[in-house]
């Protein structure tokens, strides 16, 4: 039994409604409990920001396409590196950084939970290895079905049931965590290097449409009782015009879900394109700002861009090839058979470019137009706008019109016409932060009620205390020191255990894999389905029996059992 | 008794389709299996080493696990600059165990990529790498290219599995939709069956990629009339199926990353694929040796940041291949100890390294005598993965694979080995 009293916290837990206000937090056995004894080890907060353990709800830190950017990068590898002491390993890399360096990196920020935001299931089992060796937080998979041709068959049979047959085998096999779809119907055109330009598209072959795909697997996923809505990354990312694409695409959707929204809609920014093409390119973000905020079923994260050297990386493989095609650096491409692709460039946003530029803005003003903070969380689609890291000077932008009006008089100038950040006054204040970037990210991923992004009794005992002093500290003003107080822990807390202190990693750790397994019918079990499993020992490179991933590539997991509807 | 879809460690192929029938502890029948695959499965019982053993003035005799781990532990304890090399035929769970060590112990850690496809990976470094998974060529290719290799001889089941004569989705016949180009300075068995055959002279590969470059590009006004023993007619017809195909794919050996050029070669063939897909779909895949020494590269990656040729004598991950790759070390004598795991350097490296190699303490983990045998002062024999071992391997296109057991012959795996090997490194080199 381990005991632990966090001492005079300044909490702000927005779940439970407590915005600022001293109080202890008692743990016991890696869980938040009323009460602990005298003999608890006590961590004495002196009054500090105490927030529920942040909460990345779409980044990209494991799997296939992740080490295929470290792999083709030791410029990159170079630019992280720290020497191995202690309990912390050596780590390497800034954009693209180790395992070992995301876990360090993401604790000393007070994150404990991630959402890694693209798994193909055919190669779900590297994800869950790079999972084992991300030792200091509670790991999820998106996985990817946007290309998946079982599912793309049953849709264009109007059989909503298979589809959902489909997605529930699939997690399970690969021990998946929600639905994943990446331009949905583009990746299998771009199998043939075409690609998919919106939602009313013909994907090549199949005989579905983007929006038929969309529709399918929002009504599948309510069918299997996941625990997050379906994920998109909407067609048509980063062309100028793409705004509208995006608004139709919401405008799809049904509200299906009471508890949580019933679709995520991923780094929206990368989807709020006007002009007709990169000269006339400028922001929409009001527009889609204005259409999420009338459409309460949608959540959106914002996919923030952030100056500086990162490595975009995605399951959208037409897009990454144009990407190249503009940048002329190095690019690599990565098609997963029946399934889904992926693609990874270098890439340099400049303050001097005037896409750039318009990109940075449209991002922070996506997070304050859309009203409900609850609606729009702080990401930068880690690590395609910038990495991870960038998230404390993130906040400070959100929460100081000072710090954005200093920061938008050094990029291009002729942003400001393209643009209408700077006549956003908004500043957010701590209870919003917190929202974006915990509560409302342990929400929209249905994670709540396993005791995620809040402080409540019986919640896990994953805490951040950071060096900050909300009442000594005018953020609108003091930017600084916000972006170093959310840089560095005091304390973070993971299961109950200190595990990072004032920037030291205190040890190893040991995290845990969260997975759905939909209990599905026996009559829809496809693993008896004879045209699926045809399907599969056909057209697949591997037999459909070593396709599951074992259960001993989970070390420590937490199964999450829905009942189906089906 | 019976083992269905069982996977086959051999190369980087990783079939896993394979029908294996034992009886006890013998190998009775392999279906599916290429020649090299059912010829090693056949024999998985045999010639395997019983136990360790160590050389004591100058002849071998028997030794116990637990002596031989604690004289692994010792001589890469003693070590200034240890050396851990091989890791291209085990299980990605002791790669994970090796590069944990090397770290702590301050050593360098590298795989045999550095004498195949260390080159590849150099060039992918420079300008990427666009390929795709096998499924995706078997499915829709109607153009396969080989340069630089002999699948008929090397991964017999290749062109079974996923080119030329795999069933594709999307054609209507594959076998007599589907091209085939063979590139190599001689010819070979697979030429038999190509439907162009380019016979490029010994060092000659630059040059040609150079050349189809230029004409793809338009710039065929460029070209000579023969480059590097390849007619310009030859030259002009490659690039014209390469450009009409719907889905080209092209695979590469060692033919291509170590003849002269070396990483330049890959370099021009990863440029050239670029090119093409600019007018269609084209990827590119090297066909790797050993059935999981992607697996290392990959296992390396996420730990450490690099493929291969990790130095961690800073205390921080290095690398420099050249320098920190295993036959730079030896030429220059600069490693103490090595721990060889699962590779066979003794019939693969230069004279001047084995040379080095027998005169410093050396432990080799392998399950038979091989060429390296006689150059170590000490070999443990450990179970063989995919036969009385599971464990993880990456197949050439960077799918994970888990290999399955079918035998059990009481030998130790290689990571349980490693493991009390480090186990004993800990208890004198705290973490």
């Amino acid at each position: 039994m381990s005991e632990l009293l966090v001492k005079n916290a300044y909490v702000i837990d927005p779940i439970n409604h407590i915005d600022g206000e001293v109080m202890d937090i008692a743990v016991k056995d890696g869980y938040i409990v009323e009460d602990v004894g005298p003999k608890a080890t006590v961590l004495d907060a002196e009054g500090c920001l105490t927030l529920p353990g942040g909460v990345d709800s779409h980044t990209h830190v494991c799997g296939t396409k992740v080490n295929f950017g470290r792999y083709m990068s030791p410029e990159d590898m170079r630019a992280g590196r720290e020497v191995r002491r202690g309990v912390k390993h050596a780590t390497s890399g800034y954009s693209v950084p180790t395992t070992y360096a995301n876990s360090y990196r993401y604790a000393l920020m007070g994150y404990t939970t991630l959402l890694e935001g693209a798994m193909a299931p055919l190669e779900a089992r590297h994800t869950h290895e790079e999972f084992s060796a991300t030792p200091l937080q509670d790991m999820m998979a998106n996985t990817l079905f946007d290309g998946n041709w079982a599912v793309m068959k049953a849709v264009a049979e109007g059989d909503i049931e298979r589809v959902a047959a489909i997605v529930g085998w699939t997690l399970s096999a690969v021990k998946g965590f929600g639905i994943k779809l990446t331009n949905p119907g583009g990746t299998e055109a771009w199998g043939y290097g075409k690609d998919i330009s919106c939602i009313k598209d013909e994907v090549p072959h199949f005989g579905v449409t983007p929006a038929e795909i969309i529709e399918a697997m929002i009504q599948a996923c309510e069918m299997l009782r996941l625990p997050h809505s379906v994920h998109l990354h909407c067609n048509n990312l980063g062309t100028p015009g793409n705004y509208a694409c995006t608004i139709g695409t919401f405008n799809l959707v049904p509200d299906l879900n009471k508890t949580r929204q019933s679709l995520y809609a991923t780094h929206v920014q990368f989807h709020s394109y006007g002009g007709s093409d990169w000269k006339t390119f400028c922001s929409k973000a009001e527009p889609v700002a204005y259409t999420v905020n009338n459409l309460p079923q949608i959540v959106i994260d914002m996919g923030q861009v952030m100056f500086g050297k990162t490595t975009t990386m995605t399951a959208d493989g037409p897009m990454e090839f144009n990407l190249y095609r503009l940048h002329h650096n190095k690019w690599s491409n990565h098609d997963v058979e029946l399934e889904t692709g992926s693609g990874i460039i270098p890439v340099l946003y400049r303050k001097k470019n005037l896409v750039n530029s318009i990109m940075w803005s449209i991002g922070l003003e996506l997070a304050l137009l859309v009203k409900d903070p609850w609606r729009c969380l702080l990401t930068t689609d880690n690590p395609n706008g910038a990495p991870f890291v960038k998230y404390p000077e993130i906040i400070a932008l959100l929460m100081s019109k000072k710090y954005r009006d200093a920061e938008f008089a050094t990029v291009n100038r002729r942003t400001e016409s393209r643009v209408i950040l700077p006549a956003l006054e908004r500043e957010m204040d701590w209870n919003e932060i917190a929202v974006m970037t915990r509560a409302g990210q342990a929400k929209a991923l249905g994670i709540t009620g396993i005791g995620k992004g809040h402080l409540g009794i019986g919640a896990e005992a994953d805490i951040a205390v950071y060096p900050l002093k909300v009442g000594e500290i005018d953020p609108a003003q003091e930017y600084q020191k916000i972006i170093d107080g959310f840089s560095k822990t005091r304390w973070t807390v993971k299961r109950g255990r200190p595990v990072a202190r004032d920037g030291e990693i205190l040890v190893h750790g040991e995290n845990t894999t969260i997975w759905v397994d939909p209990k599905i019918s026996p009559e829809h079990d496809m693993s008896h389905d004879p045209e699926f499993t045809e399907m599969f020992n056909h057209w697949y490179s591997v037999r459909m029996s070593n396709y599951p991933v074992q259960d001993e590539y989970l070390k420590r997991n937490l199964r999450i059992e829905t009942e189906a509807t089906i | 008794m019976i083992h269905e879809d069982m996977i086959c460690p051999f190369c980087g192929c990783l079939c896993d389709d394979l029908v294996i029938e034992t009886k006890g502890t013998e190998v009775v029948r392999v279906d599916n299996a290429c020649t090299l695959g059912s010829h090693k499965l056949m024999n998985a019982g045999k010639h395997r080493l019983k136990g360790p053993i160590m050389r004591d003035s100058g002849q071998w005799r028997d030794a116990s696990y637990e002596e031989a781990i604690e004289y692994a532990a010792g001589i890469l304890l003693d070590a200034d600059r240890p050396l851990l090399y091989g890791w291209s035929s085990t299980q990605g769970e002791a790669q994970g165990t090796g590069v944990s060590m090397a770290e702590l112990l301050g050593g360098v850690i590298d795989s045999t990529t550095s004498v195949c496809h260390g080159p590849s990976i150099l060039a992918i470094q420079e300008v990427g790498h666009p390929g795709c998974t096998l499924g995706q060529v078997k499915n829709r290719a109607d153009l396969i290219v080989y340069w630089g290799c002999n699948p008929t001889e090397a991964h017999p089941r290749h062109m079974s599995r996923y080119t030329t004569y795999a069933d594709g989705y999307f054609l209507e016949n594959a076998f007599r939709d589907r091209k085939l180009i063979l590139v190599d300075v001689r010819k070979t068995e697979t030429a038999s069956i190509a439907d162009e055959f380019v016979q490029v002279k010994p060092g000659g590969d630059y040059a040609v990629l150079s050349a189809l470059r230029a004409i793809v590009r338009g710039r065929e006004d460029v070209v000579p009339p023969t480059v590097a023993g390849v007619t310009k007619e030859q030259l002009l017809r490659v690039a014209a199926l390469c450009k009409e195909a719907k889905f080209g794919a092209l695979f590469f050996g060692v033919g291509l990353t170590m003849s002269p050029g070396k990483y330049k070669n890959v370099r021009n063939a990863i440029e050239l694929v670029d090119e093409l897909n600019r007018h269609t779909k084209f990827t590119l895949t090297p066909l790797r040796g050993h059935y999981n020494v992607y697996g290392s590269n990959e296992v390396f990656t996420w730990m450490t940041g690099y493929p291969y040729a990790v130095d961690f004598s800073r205390q921080i991950a290095f690398y420099n291949p050249g320098e920190t790759t295993a036959v730079d070390l030896m030429a220059r004598k600069e490693c103490d100890a090595a721990l060889i795991v699962a590779s066979d350097p003794g019939a693969h490296f230069p004279k001047k390294c084995l040379e080095h190699l027998a005169s410093i303490p050396t432990v080799l983990i392998d399950p038979m005598h091989t060429m390296t045998t006689p150059l170590v002062k000490c070999q443990i024999p450990t179970a063989v993965t995919g036969m009385d071992a599971p464990g993880t391997a990456y197949r050439m296109d960077g799918v994970p694979i888990h290999v399955k057991k079918f035998l059990d012959l009481g030998y130790p795996t290689d990571t349980e080995i490693i493991g009390k090997i480090f186990e004993k490194v800990k208890e004198v080199r705290h973490p």
